[in-house]
């Protein structure tokens, strides 16, 4: 009865944030700002309804016994993490290429990185 | 020797968490026990030279890798909370100030700086475009630059999180 309270409240806060990065996408003028909303937010939010599977299979556990909820648990708990690592490093890299092959920031109010030179 | 053992260790663990729930001895089948020590030598063998690269085993403390999960869920949480509630803001008004700003970090090792690195590409409203190899200052895209950032050459790495001193913590862990 609670877990499925929480599930629930997982599930609606992931979609609400997974919805606000896809208005964002959508919404916002360059590929920086964009990236702001698509890459953070849906990131934020999937990881909330990786939580709820993560609740829901250690409820089941609970009640049941049975060991294949823990693995589901576990695997979803897995799929989190790497989720944030590749994100992360994914978005770093789109980032930089974007900079290298001369996209500037635009609208900006100031680009330090203009002036750097190795 | 020293990098063959924490790999087989770390391999070991990895393939015990990804098999948990297959059977009954603790949570694990006798089988599943046998196949994941076979493999995880076999994986130690092969990797021991890349794990260790630096050639320091400093992370190897079971203290500093505690602390890893307390960060990801005590500080860094909070403030990829407030941060992301912050852009959800931006997204609904559009009320934007973007810029790429110059960070300081002060950081020396390169553990180090890819955790911070990833720690403000994770914070919503932060992307990391780019590192200067030699000072190790971070290129930060923002999307909402504070007033009176944009005159300044360089800000300080702790100026970027509000609530907690996430560079303080990353120090502790790391070096």
């Amino acid at each position: 009865m609670i877990a499925d309270i929480l599930i629930l409240a997982c599930l609606v806060i992931g979609l609400f944030f997974n919805t606000l990065g896809i208005v964002g996408l959508l919404r916002f003028p360059d590929v920086y700002t964009r990236m702001h909303a698509t890459t953070k937010m849906t990131t934020f939010g999937s990881m909330f309804t990786a939580l709820s599977v993560i609740i829901y299979g250690a409820a089941l556990f609970l009640s049941s016994g049975d060991g294949q909820y823990v693995t589901l648990s576990v695997h979803a708990l897995i799929a989190a993490v790497s989720l944030a690592f590749t994100n992360a490093v994914g978005s770093h890299a789109i980032a930089r290429g974007a900079h290298k092959a001369g996209i500037k920031p635009s609208p900006a109010i100031v680009d330090r990185l203009e002036e750097y030179t190795p | 020797m020293i990098p063959f053992l924490l790999t087989f260790i770390l391999a070991l663990l990895l393939y015990l968490l990804l098999t948990a729930g297959s059977g009954s001895m603790l949570l694990w089948s006798p089988s599943e026990l046998v196949a994941g020590i076979a493999l995880s030598l076999l994986a130690a063998a092969v990797a021991r030279n890349f794990l260790c690269r630096s050639g320091s085993f400093r992370m190897a403390n079971p203290l500093r890798l505690l602390l890893i999960p307390l960060y990801l869920l005590g500080p860094f949480l909070l403030e990829v909370t407030k941060a992301n509630l912050d852009v959800a803001y931006r997204v609904i008004t559009g009320n934007i100030r973007p810029g790429i700003i110059r960070v300081q970090s002060g950081l020396k090792t390169d553990l180090g700086i890819f955790m911070l690195a990833n720690s403000i590409t994770l914070t919503p409203g932060t992307i990391t475009v780019d590192i200067d190899e030699k000072s190790h200052d971070l290129y930060v895209h923002n999307i909402n630059i504070p007033d009176g950032w944009e005159g300044r050459s360089g800000v300080e790495d702790r100026e970027l999180f509000s609530i907690a001193n996430l560079p303080a913590w990353i120090r502790r862990i790391a070096e």
